[in-house]
This record gives C-alpha cells, structure tokens and sequence, in this order.
C-alpha cells in the first residue's frame, strides 16, 4: 500500500484563492473602465493598458531581479489591480513617461520596499497617485471634459470638485449653479480622472463585490453614509457648500470608497475597526475637500488613515464570544 | 432559523451515506482494546494473557474520577496486553482479544423490545449516573469526555435543561442522521434519562435543516412528550461544538475559560451518547459497539456500520468495498476536525464517528500564498478571535501576546484556515501557540 499522507486537520478547504480575489475586484472594476473608454476615449485606453502594463513589469522586474526570488507574483493579479487602480486615479491625457513614474513608486516604493503583497502599510495605487500628484500638480489636475475622444489635444474643463471649491472660496453659493445634476454625475457626463466618470457603475461594481463576498458593507457604508451626513449638515447650515447627493457622486469619493479604502491590506480587521476607520475617511474627506488647498481630499483621507490601520487593531478587536452575555448580565 | 451568533462556514456537506441504512458489521478475528478511549486517566487493564473474556466482561477499569471503564466486545482469549498503535498515532497501552464465536454476558438483555421510563419507575438520578459510570460511557461525537463526570456539576452549579446534540456538522458523518432515523424512540428515551438524572424538566434535540426527515421524525416521536421540544437550525459549521450549540439554541454564550458550559445552565449530550445511555440503563449494555460512518468520494460503498468497539479500521474498509487505489490520505472523524490516521491497522474506539478516506489529489495542501490581511478568518472565527493574529504570535514565539489574544478561547474548528484564501496553515500554529500558553498557565497556576 502506499503511504498515508498525515496532515493536521482541516482536511478541506473551502476553496477560496487570492487570484480569485484579486480578479473578482478587476471583474468589478470593468464596466467603470469601459465607461471611462466610451466617455474619454482613446486617452483613456493608453492610461489604463500603459498603468497596467507598467505595474506588472515593476513587480516583475523587482522580484526578479532586485529580490531574487524564484516565485512568479505577478500572476496573483494584485499587480494588475494597482495598475486599474492607478490608473483610474489619473486624468486622461497624462503623458505616459508620468504613468510610468507613478507605477514605479506605486509598486517600487508603495508596495515592494515593505516586503511585497499583504506588507504594504499605505495602498500602492494611492501611495502612486498622491507621489504624482504632489509632483506633478499642473499635469495631475488638467481634466480634459467627458465626451472629448482626442488624446493629444483635448478641451479642459473645471470639474465638479472645482467649482465646488470656488463657491466656498468665493463665498458665493450662484458658483454651484455650473454643476452638473445629480442625475448627470451618477451616471458620468464629468470631468475627472478615469474613476471619476460613472459613480453607477462604481456602485455596480461595489454590489459585485459584496454578492461575492469579496468584500463587507462596513467599509463602503460608512464612508458614504459619513459624508452625505457631514456634507449635508454644511449645506442646511450654509448654501455655500454644495447639496450632499452631488458630493457624493463627484470626484473619487465612489471609487475610494468602494475600491481604495476596501483594500484588504491596508485597513483594519474586524468590523468595529472598519467603522471607524470609514467614519473617519468620510470626515477627513469633507474637511480636505472644503477647508484644504487640494479639491480632492479622498486620496489623502484614504492615505491618512491607511497609517492609523496598526492603531485600530491593536485598540479595535472583534466581540468575543461569551462578550455579548456579560453585558446583558450587567445590564 | 437559529444559528450561533459569531462567525461560521459552510463547507460542501457531501453526505455520501446518508440514504443507506445502518449495517451490521462482522465480528472481526482479532479486536484491540486501548485503555485511552476517553479524556482523563487512562483505564488500568484488569485481565492478563490467557484470560477467557465474553462480550461485556470488563478488561479495564476507570483510573479515576474523570476515567471510563472498557469492557470486551467480543468473546475470545486475551493474547496480549501491551502496548499498540492507536488512532492517535501512539503506541499506548491496550488488551488484544483473539476472537471465538460471540457469547455475550447473562445480565445483558440482547431484545431489541423499546424500554419506556415510564416501565421502569424505579429509577432514580443517582442510580442513572452510577449506570452510566459503570457502562463506560464518554461523549461520541468525538470529544470522549466521561459522561458521568458532565452529568455531576461542580457544587454551586445547577442543571436547568439537556440540550441533545444531534448537528453533525462535520461534512461527510451520518452516523448520527441514520441513527435518527432508524432509533427515535430509544434516543427520547436517553434523553429523558438523561434529564431525570439531572433533575430537570426541559430538554432540546438541535437538528440542523440539512436533515429534514430527521427533524420529522424526530418531532413527530417527540410529540407524547411535551417536556421535549425539537430545534431545527441554519445549517453553519461548527454548530455541533458545544458553546455553539447551547448559544443556537437556547441563545446564551459561555463566558470564557475556565468558565464551562454547565454556567449557561445547559448540558449537551451528543445524539449517540443518548442511545448508549438508553442501552447502558434500560437494557444493562456496556459501551460495547457504536455506528460509525465509513466514507470518501472513491470508496465503492460509503456506509453507515454498526460494529464492535476494537475492530481494525481496515476490516470496516473492507466491508466498504475496500481501500480505493487512490487514497491519500485516511481521517479518523470528518474532514474539519478529524485526525490522519498513521495506519489502518489500528482499531475504532469509543469516539470513532467516521472514517474518511481521501484521494491522493484532495489530501494534498495547496500551496502557502503571503496573508493578504483579507480579514475572512477574523469573520470566520466563531469565538471572535483574530486568527491570523493568533497564528503570526505563535509563528513569532510571542507567548505573552498569545494569552493577551485569548489564544486558550481557540476550539480548533479549522473555520479560519478552512477560509483562508491565502491557504496559510493558520490552526497549525494557533494549536502549537494554545498548548504551550496552556501549559504555562498551568505551570504558573501549580506554583
């Protein structure tokens, strides 16, 4: 007879991989890119497929050469998912030798030089996006206008974000009258990054997500829920601010709050932690965006908080069982 | 439909056996007895090579209070008593039976006739548990706890119901399902015993809603006596661990270590445990055999066996069709909390639920990927724990921090690596942090 494999158990599994994660997130992801494509056009594509295709050959190229190591990584698709997700951080006519720049710090800094996947403190594809940002401000915050096909030449616009923040600056709430309708920002007719473009179809992909597990509601909810709030509260006190519905249908607050701040890695472990930790992106976001210097806060706020993830672990653990009997009994 | 309230998985159930009937298994030609069939003091071995036993003479008696005895299941002449490779992997004391022909003890009645509470008036409490005790009886579904030492709680802790454990969460074991189904009224009965022995007047049988004719039937018998009441629940894994179960049913949780589930005012008794008992009281018949599910998806015959505690796990494969080509790996006990068994030489105990064979590809791992912090082994935790926290301290040595994290809370259900889809050996090094943070705190309790 053959020999008996002895193993400790379980002896099954329930067959859940990191590939099936990774790609389940992209699978989400591809509707908001196709929108992105119809909406920016060919500007759109080269972002993405050059994002793409620059993360995967850095991940590549580092663990090959730099690391050493035999294990082919870029195949778990978290390479590509920075790559996505980098790239719809990203106005549509950004010279590619930027996005290149951006994938490099993205995976080089923000995720191989902490140990690779799973080591990373702050999230790779915001850690390249505020790097581009701060590097490269003029490039980063010229957004061509939706509907505008040319990648080379293109008609720029302000943007949701922007004239939010002149109303405030100037004080004047008839600034907000240049928005475009709630109805209009959920469904894409703006200018923007990638991301920026269709809040639906974010939401769509976020209700993906959820159906398959691959992420909880704590996270998503709270961020959007924080700000409607929050920004809510401001425009009852103040016509200044803008209505909560347009807020948070602008800028990247669905796609951060459905797809960056989600980010296994870099947020906290139990729900508890995640509550909080999204109640204080939504806050941080809302003050960024009216009260700071930039007219999205949702990268930074996401950012911010990546920092505090050790923090809240340590202080935010799950309700252990046997917990929920001893404050009934003191009660 | 009620569950537990803390996490929870649901593997695939392949309950391959389910429709096929309880058998008779054969006498084997040669049964071993290990005197560690139960948690607590090993049974001492009171008969000695040439000894001529029957089917219910005692060869070992209990080595204490928390200790069961073991008693002969077949007739024969005792060949040897040294030690030998049991399920556990060790070589451990125990008694070889040659077996001759099948004559069985006078005081055992052998009728299959249904012995109601209500014929024996007799019976009182403690007579009950000292039945009990004498039957050697421990907990079947696998933690072989005495059940006499269960049926005494601790001075200053009172009874308040029975909860019957009748989940069987492990995929694969329907052991329990058939025994339902072909032995209602003796497990009400066990049941009833089981109350009177403690003295309380309501008893619960949990079924979970993967065995709805179970649940039927069972309620249906269940119905002249209105004391009893049957529980269907949600179908979730671990739901058969005994914190779980009391908190599914009757909705409170035990706080934790060394806080034990009689604080709740419930105690547990698993479906197999209650036929033993109804046997060992009504019918005067020691622990001697019990229905073990023999199982895989390779094996011709996956069954349902009724055979004699000390026969070898290869005659019962045997009787299955015999051992598949392709195994891989053999499980003594279902897939989440079963042990590898070395050898299929070695015999089925007192807590054998199951044997699972596995083929070579499904007992091989997949391979280790980095933890992705994806926290679905924080939510599959079913005591609340952090196991991928519990997992990296233990990995570190770090066994200060692993009491802070409640590593003992640990039930070693396996629902976090069941989970994991990094496929990391999470319950590996939580089982390594557990015992060596338990023996501190012994170490430091005996100073």
């Amino acid at each position: 007879m053959n020999k008996l494999i002895v193993s400790l158990s379980p002896h099954v599994h329930g067959s859940d991989s990191v590939k099936k994660n990774m790609y389940g997130v992209c699978l989400a992801l591809l509707p908001a890119m196709l929108a992105s494509f119809y909406f920016f056009g060919l500007g759109a594509a080269v972002v993405m497929l050059s994002s793409v295709a620059a993360c995967v050959f850095f991940e590549w190229a580092i663990t090959k050469f730099i690391l050493k190591q035999q294990r082919l990584t870029i195949l778990d698709g978290s390479a590509v998912l920075t790559g996505m997700l980098l790239a719809f951080n990203l106005p549509s006519n950004l010279p590619i030798w930027i996005i290149v720049l951006g994938a490099l710090f993205a995976i080089g800094v923000g995720k191989m030089t902490f140990g690779g996947l799973g080591q990373n403190i702050f999230n790779p594809a915001l850690a390249g996006r505020v790097f581009l940002l701060i590097s490269f401000p003029v490039q980063m915050t010229t957004w061509p206008v939706s509907g505008d096909l040319d990648y080379i030449d293109v008609t720029t616009g302000a943007t949701p974000l922007s004239i939010m923040q002149k109303a405030i600056l100037e004080k004047n709430p008839s600034v907000l009258n240049d928005l475009p309708s709630s109805i209009d920002m959920l469904i894409g007719q703006t200018g923007g990054s990638l991301g920026e473009v269709s809040a639906l179809l974010l939401l769509l992909g976020c209700i993906f997500m959820l159906c398959k597990k691959i992420i909880t509601w704590h996270i998503p909810v709270s961020i959007i829920a924080t700000v409607f709030v929050f920004a809510g509260l401001l425009h009852l006190a103040n016509p200044i601010y803008a209505n909560p519905l347009q807020v948070i249908f602008s800028g990247g607050l669905m796609l951060g709050a459905c797809f960056m701040a989600t980010d296994y890695v870099t947020s906290p472990m139990s729900h508890k932690g995640q509550l909080i930790y999204g109640v204080c992106i939504g806050l941080l976001t809302v003050i960024i965006r009216n009260w700071g210097a930039y007219p999205e806060g949702m990268s930074f706020a996401i950012i911010i908080m990546n920092a505090f993830t050790p923090l809240i672990n340590t202080y935010c653990k799950p309700t252990r069982f046997g917990e929920i009997v001893k404050k009934e009994a003191a009660k | 439909m009620k569950t537990f309230k803390i996490g929870g998985v649901h593997p695939e159930e392949n309950k391959l056996s389910a429709q096929s009937p309880i058998r008779e298994a054969q006498l084997p030609k040669q049964a071993i007895f290990s005197m560690f069939q139960h948690i607590g003091a090993p049974a001492n071995a009171v008969v000695k090579k040439g000894d001529e036993v029957k089917v219910g003479t005692l060869l070992g008696e209990a080595g204490g209070f928390v200790s069961a005895p073991i008693y002969s299941s077949v007739s024969g002449k005792v060949s040897k008593v040294d030690v030998a490779l049991d399920a556990s992997g060790l070589r451990r004391m125990a008694v070889t039976v040659d077996v001759e022909g099948d004559e069985w003890e006078e005081t055992i009645d052998r009728s299959s006739d249904l012995v109601r509470l209500a014929d024996r008036p007799e019976l009182d409490g403690k007579t009950i548990v000292e039945k009990i005790k004498t039957a050697g009886i421990v907990g079947m579904g696998g933690a072989t706890f005495p059940t006499h030492v269960k049926l005494c709680p601790p001075p200053g802790k009172v009874a308040e119901c029975v909860i019957v454990n009748a989940v069987e969460c492990e995929p694969y074991l329907t052991a329990d399902h058939r025994l339902m189904l072909e032995h209602p009224e003796e497990i009400l009965v066990g049941l009833q015993l089981v109350m009177k022995a403690v003295n309380v007047t309501k008893g619960y049988i949990g079924i979970e809603n993967n065995k709805p004719d179970a649940i039927k039937l069972m309620t249906e018998k269940a119905k002249q006596y209105p004391e009893i009441e049957v529980v269907p629940l949600k179908v979730k894994y671990p739901q058969g661990g005994e914190k779980q179960l009391i908190d599914a049913v009757i909705g409170r949780q035990v706080p934790a270590p060394p806080a034990l589930p009689i604080d709740t005012g419930a105690i547990v008794q698993n479906v197999g445990t209650c036929f033993a008992i109804y046997e060992a009281v009504m019918k005067n018949k020691p622990l001697i055999d019990r229905v073990i599910t023999i199982t895989g998806k390779s094996l011709a015959k996956p069954s349902n066996l009724k055979a004699r505690l000390g026969t070898p796990f290869s005659q019962l494969i045997e009787e299955c069709g015999g051992l598949p080509e392709d195994t891989g790996k053999v499980i003594g006990g279902g897939p989440m909390m079963g042990k590898a068994l070395l050898s299929l030489d070695v015999p089925m105990t007192k807590g054998s639920s199951g044997l699972l064979i596995m083929n070579d590809k499904e007992a091989k791992r997949a391979e280790v990927e980095p933890c992705i912090r994806c926290a679905k082994c924080v939510d599959a935790c079913p005591m609340g724990l952090e196991p991928y926290l519990l997992s990296r301290i233990s990995e570190q040595r770090d066994w200060e921090a692993a009491e802070h994290e409640d590593i003992v809370s640990c039930i070693e259900c396996g629902s976090c690596q069941f989970t994991c889809p990094s496929h990391r050996p999470l319950l590996d090094y939580i089982r390594l942090g557990k015992s060596t943070v338990m023996g501190i705190i012994r170490a430091r309790s005996a100073k």
